[in-house]
């Protein structure tokens, strides 16, 4: 019999499973759980988006695209960007079209990371930065953000982090799970950290249109972030195309150029179909976007408002669509108070731990959901909390 | 559009608190508001939307298009207030394109909405003609679906 525990290479056995994981199961055994703890939109795909699909299907060969994804969507993406954070591409030689943005990350993580190399990572975060920087031998730096800065990187943190061996700053604003954003003057402290350094950025920015009352900024449009930054984004938030899996990197052409190795070579080309509907997602759905952002804005002030007054304090989270209660009062941990509240209330809430150690002490809620969901939940948060 | 609108047209059960709490004002404020847009006669007044088979089986809808000529002195307006106050005529209104004036007419049955076009609106002066067209179904009304909406497929807890 084959001895699988020597077949498995080592340095897969040694990464977590996500720390979601062990809530998620818990939470699908129980019945009747009403949930706050998805991180996918709602709304369904623009209906335009779909119908681009099905024309794609009826007129078209489905067959591989270029490698860096059809030229069309590249031009696109290009001119988006440049509308949205006034940074120009090249759509020939600094874009890449990925399965996601989850792909966008980990090819450019490994172009980048060599064994040794060290990668800071901004927490509380998104689960998979570290485990790709484990996989190239990287080693995952953490740097800790506290609700006293609203969650924000602060130049201080940073510089504390850095030593001769970084190489890369992963900043992921509008953040999951915290909803914190980072704003011009914000960056600019940390630009400015950077400027002089052989430092490089993978700009995370899948929540770029989720911001409510500003527009969100990106570092690589800060005097002399361009040549230092991979911008990461993607269809999966903005247009809720989630399972179209679809997302892309913009980069300067010497990092795309390995980046693409990469992506050749594991992927071949993205999803053929999913690319003709981003052209129209890009092209024909602002206003759509804009009808999903204020919807989320008001479910945004109901949430925050109803931690508030519940008594969780709950700071102002200005984007993507998270919030990020405290929970300090109850004297519970965060895991704790998840279980006992799916137990007790049925909502399913997500950990504040489950995204770095230093979310411990908060939860993350959802309002990826309807008013009248989020208002039975909210209902069952407050009776919970009554009653401790 | 106006914020506050927008909710009441989602839900126009909506409590103050929670409307306050949803726009980032206080309760006294959406009071004032909602009073405000009331007295300016922007909000006409609360109604419910319901799956009208479920209320009444035999309930028959029908859209009928007018073709009119207005008279001197009796113009559109004068012609579809006339046709307005009719307890059966749900909505009215003047088109565009290939007819003039649009009703959608309530009834019980589909004889008495025959008869209410034939009698009261065929005979109106200035109506030159009718085609009645009943509804068979309502998938949508008022931005809601009618029928079932989808269950949500996602998971329950996804990073």
């Amino acid at each position: 019999m084959i001895d699988y525990n020597s077949v498995l290479s080592e340095k897969i056995k040694n990464i977590k499973p996500s720390g979601i994981r062990k809530f998620f199961d818990l939470a699908a055994m129980m019945k009747g759980v009403i949930s706050l703890g998805v991180g996918e939109p709602d709304f369904p795909t623009p209906w335009t988006v779909r119908k681009a699909a099905i024309d794609t299907l009826e007129k078209k060969r489905i067959i591989y695209t270029a490698n860096s994804g059809l030229a069309e969507l590249r031009d696109e993406i290009a001119g988006y960007t440049k509308k949205k954070i006034g940074v120009e591409y090249d759509s020939k030689h600094e874009v890449v079209v990925t399965v996601g943005g989850s792909e966008a990350i980990d090819i450019a993580v490994r172009a980048l990371v060599d064994p040794g190399d060290e990668v800071l990572i901004v927490e509380p975060c998104f689960v998979c930065y570290a485990p790709i920087v484990e996989l190239m031998g990287g080693v995952a730096v953490t740097i800790k953000t506290r609700v006293e800065d609203n969650f924000k990187l602060t130049a201080q943190a940073l510089k504390e982090k850095i030593t001769d061996k970084t190489k890369l700053l992963i900043l992921p604003f509008p953040n999951n799970p915290t909803g914190a954003i980072m704003t011009r003057e914000d960056l600019e402290p940390i630009a400015e950290v950077l400027r002089d350094t052989n430092i490089m950025i993978l700009s995370d920015e899948i929540y770029s249109e989720l911001t409510y009352g500003r527009k969100h900024c990106s570092i690589a449009s800060l005097d002399g972030m361009r040549e230092r930054t991979i911008l990461v984004n993607g269809f999966s938030k903005a247009f809720a195309m989630t399972g179209w899996r679809l997302g892309y990197l913009a980069a300067p052409a010497p990092v795309v150029e390995q980046a693409l190795k990469i992506h050749q070579y594991a992927i071949m080309s993205s999803p053929t179909i999913s690319q003709y509907a981003a052209i129209e997602a890009l092209t024909g759905c602002e206003n759509e976007v804009r009808k999903m952002v204020d919807e989320y804005n008001v479910r945004r002030r109901l949430v925050v408002d109803s931690f508030n007054k519940m008594g969780l304090t709950c700071f102002n989270p200005e984007g993507a669509f998270y919030v990020f209660p405290c929970i300090k009062s109850t004297g519970m941990t965060s895991e704790e108070f998840c279980e006992r509240l799916l137990n007790e209330q049925k909502v399913a809430v997500v950990p504040g731990n489950a995204f770095g150690e230093c979310g411990e002490g908060f939860i993350r809620v959802s309002y990826a959901y309807s008013l009248k969901h989020l208002m039975e939940a909210l209902g069952r948060i407050e009776k919970f909390i009554s009653k401790q | 559009m106006n914020e506050l609108i927008t909710l009441l047209k989602q839900n126009a059960r909506f409590s103050n608190q929670q409307l306050a709490s949803m726009l980032g004002i206080s309760e006294a404020e959406v009071a004032e508001k909602i009073r405000q847009l009331e007295d300016d006669g922007v909000i006409k007044g609360y109604s419910v939307i319901v799956d009208e088979n479920r209320v009444d089986k035999d309930m028959v809808i029908a859209n009928i298009e007018l073709k009119v000529t207005p008279q001197r002195d009796f113009g559109f307006d004068e012609l579809a207030k006339t046709i307005m106050m009719y307890d059966e005529v749900e909505s009215i209104s003047l088109m565009s394109g290939s007819y003039d004036l649009s009703v959608t007419v309530k009834g019980n049955n589909l004889k008495s909405i025959a008869l209410f076009v034939s009698q009261r609106l065929a005979t109106i002066e200035g109506v030159l003609s009718t085609a009645t067209h009943f509804v068979l179904k309502t998938y949508k009304d008022k931005g809601i679906f009618i029928e079932n909406e989808e269950n949500d497929e996602r998971s329950m807890i996804a990073p």
